[in-house]
């Protein structure tokens, strides 16, 4: 709450020249958290199996070895204890970023995420801020069952006070975590595993991508068009980026030109990228891996519905159906958003 | 007056000064004014028929009376460089610890002027200059005091962290991990745990399985003690001992107080589930303590009635300070969600 020891903030180039060294999104997270480690003694990483182990899914992998057990700590199985002590570190003006392993593991301590992390800047009238990151885990596709394979961006970003950011490819994810350990408001993190680039699960080719050497930030609440396009908008994040990108260089050869927009970010959501696109191509299709009602999918067509209207000639959704993820292959393939599915949904739009 | 030597339940003699003794009472009559004029102020405009989100003050109302001790005994070894999470029923440690009566008052009121510019309530008092907040949310306020610890030691300060908790907070998990967390990383913490024999409506014996809740620190490995009798001079002692452990780094104590809840949950709650209602006010903890120094020779009567008009000229100034000044802008509703950039 006083004599915060954060350094003072640099100035950091903003979504500079990508370069054409590569990286996978796990390293590329990897070298954000340690380039901002190595000049701010605030910022410490905190979670379950974060130290040797390095991260289930490689967040962390390497940060040990340089940064040593005191700023890479290892916790109990205690995610409402660990998570309320990154807020109360944060308090004190240190920058924690605090992995919960899995996003389906919110359910053992959402009262100190949405309750304190995301509460306490607005109920102290702004005076107590909590510049922390929570980074976690989302996404399914490799048969972990119904409580390992969610998203749930939806649900974090339907409750105020924390920014969602929601990264699909190594550039973004090194640039916004830069950002989100900058900035001081509480940032949620969350990372899918089919993009980290981890050589045990299926692999997207773009999970390895161009990164600069040098520090610098992906503004949260930006979209970026990932592909430009006339005929068709899909607004998507996280893997299905891929999957959607990949669908459009399927169809150009049909003459049907897709526009993919990114949304990198639910909160910020950036409402006039999207209302932008449609502006241009007049049909919708939202493409997102979290449970389609109540969600983001809905909250994207809002967006451009109240803005105006008569720009939509057609909407459609590709999500997740109101069910819980399924185990069997060939079942959780029917649920989440698949490129066959997303190509269906493109050639239907086309027909109205 | 000779000093009073107390003998602390962890072994330690302390020396409890004439002043020493003075300043507890001075800070359990300063809480009981301050919450006899919250309580006059809720109800005045609540007549005849209570509705409880009218009036100047709205909302639940969870007052302290009955409860100084533990805030007057704990909070007397800490300074405004320590830090204090508090629960639901905050006002009592919040006094105790420093914060400001006035901007802590038009909080209460919902006044622009308050701690939070009217956007926390009672329930959510937060004061960067006292390292103090609050959370309405049972036990939860346990794990941000411990990053509060964390912080403090990583920077090599001997500061601490106080979580002060319910009886029946102790049944949460976010007791268990906390204290857990806290033992095993050896963090500079007090756990004060107020048995007030009640929650809400449920006796603490229809919720807890064991007679103290200072035995559960032995499966934490960290020392556990109960003060009973609600006596200030016992909970003055085992603070004294907690927060000296703290400091010197040799992690936390956990310190139950068997305390009283004067009045009822919140006000409007009329406590038919009591059943020795008629008699609570005998144990009020506050007559008898200046009874008590009165004997020892250690206060006067005209001592104790400056300390009461003290206490009244600070308090009402809060209030009038509160009354005075402004309600927040229905058009500023979006302000604070974040501290920077766009507000969705």
């Amino acid at each position: 709450m006083t004599d915060t020891i954060s350094a003072r903030p640099l100035e950091l180039p903003i979504e500079p020249d990508a370069g054409s060294r590569r990286l996978s999104t796990a390293k590329a997270m990897q070298e954000a958290i340690a380039q901002r480690m190595a000049r701010d003694d605030s910022v410490f990483v905190m979670g379950e199996d974060v130290g040797p182990y390095g991260g289930i899914f490689s967040s962390t992998s390497g940060l040990i070895e340089r940064f040593g057990p005191d700023r890479i700590l290892d916790t109990p199985i205690s995610e409402t204890a660990f998570i309320g002590l990154g807020i109360g570190a944060a308090v004190e003006g240190m920058r924690p970023i605090v992995e919960l392993m899995f996003a389906d593991f919110f359910g053992v301590c959402m009262d100190q995420i949405y309750n304190h992390m995301a509460k306490i800047h607005y109920e102290s009238g702004g005076n107590v801020r909590v510049p922390m990151v929570l980074m976690t885990a989302t996404g399914g596709g490799y048969s972990d069952g119904a409580q390992h394979s969610q998203c749930l961006w939806g649900t974090f970003a339907h409750l105020p006070g924390m920014k969602v950011v929601v990264p699909s490819n190594p550039y973004d994810a090194k640039g916004l975590m830069t950002a989100a350990i900058e900035t001081d408001d509480p940032v949620v993190f969350m990372f899918h595993k089919g993009i980290m680039g981890l050589g045990w699960m299926q692999k997207n080719r773009r999970a390895v991508g161009p990164v600069p050497e040098e520090e610098y930030l992906v503004p949260i609440g930006k979209a970026r068009v990932a592909r430009a396009g006339t005929d068709v908008t899909i607004v998507t994040l996280a893997l299905s980026v891929h999957h959607s990108l990949d669908v459009a260089e399927k169809l150009e050869a049909d003459g049907i030109s897709v526009e993919v927009l990114d949304l990198r970010s639910l909160v910020p959501l950036d409402r006039d990228a999207i209302v932008r696109s449609v502006a241009k191509t007049g049909r919708l299709i939202v493409v997102d891996e979290d449970y389609q009602s109540f969600g983001l999918s809905g909250e994207v067509i809002a967006a451009v519905v109240e803005r105006d209207p008569s720009l939509l000639k057609h909407v459609a959704r590709v999500c997740v159906p109101d069910v819980p993820i399924p185990y069997a292959h060939q079942l959780e393939y029917a649920v989440v958003p698949t490129p066959a599915r997303i190509e269906k949904a493109v050639r239907d739009a086309m027909a109205t | 007056m000779t000093p009073t030597h107390t003998q602390s339940l962890t072994g330690r003699s302390q020396v409890l000064t004439d002043e020493v003794r003075r300043g507890l009472l001075n800070t359990m009559v300063l809480i009981r004014t301050y919450e006899e004029a919250i309580r006059r102020e809720y109800y005045a405009d609540k007549q005849p028929a209570f509705d409880i989100g009218a009036g100047l003050i709205p909302g639940d109302m969870h007052l302290s009376a009955g409860q100084e001790p533990v805030a007057a005994g704990v909070c007397t070894h800490l300074s405004a460089d320590d830090a204090l999470t508090a629960t639901h029923r905050p006002h009592h440690v919040a006094i105790a610890h420093g914060v400001a009566l006035r901007p802590m008052t038009a909080e209460i009121f919902g006044r622009e002027t308050g701690l939070g510019h009217g956007r926390g309530g009672h329930m959510h008092l937060f004061d960067p200059s006292t390292h103090f907040s609050c959370s309405g949310i049972i036990a939860e306020g346990l794990p941000p005091a411990l990053g509060q610890a964390f912080a403090f030691k990583r920077r090599g300060s001997d500061r601490v962290a106080v979580a002060v908790t319910g009886e029946g907070a102790a049944n949460q998990g976010a007791f268990h991990e906390s204290l857990n967390l806290a033992a095993l990383w050896k963090l500079p913490v007090v756990f004060v745990v107020e048995d007030n024999d009640w929650g809400i409506s449920v006796p603490r014996d229809h919720a807890t399985s064991v007679p103290s809740n200072a035995l559960r620190a032995a499966g934490y490995g960290m020392p556990g003690v109960r003060v009973e009798d609600n006596s200030v001079e016992a909970v003055y002692a085992a603070a004294a001992d907690a927060v000296a452990r703290a400091r010197a780094g040799e992690g936390p104590t956990l310190i139950e107080v068997h305390t009283l809840r004067l009045w009822g949950h919140c006000e409007g709650d009329a406590e038919g589930y009591r059943p020795e209602l008629a008699t609570v006010a005998e144990h009020d903890p506050i007559p008898r303590y200046r009874d008590t120094l009165l004997a020892d020779g250690v206060l006067t009567d005209a001592a104790y009635e400056a300390m009461r008009a003290s206490a009244v000229e600070k308090v009402e100034d809060a209030v009038d300070f509160a009354r005075g000044s402004a309600t927040p802008d229905p058009l500023d509703h979006l302000s604070y969600v974040f501290s920077e950039g766009a507000q969705s």
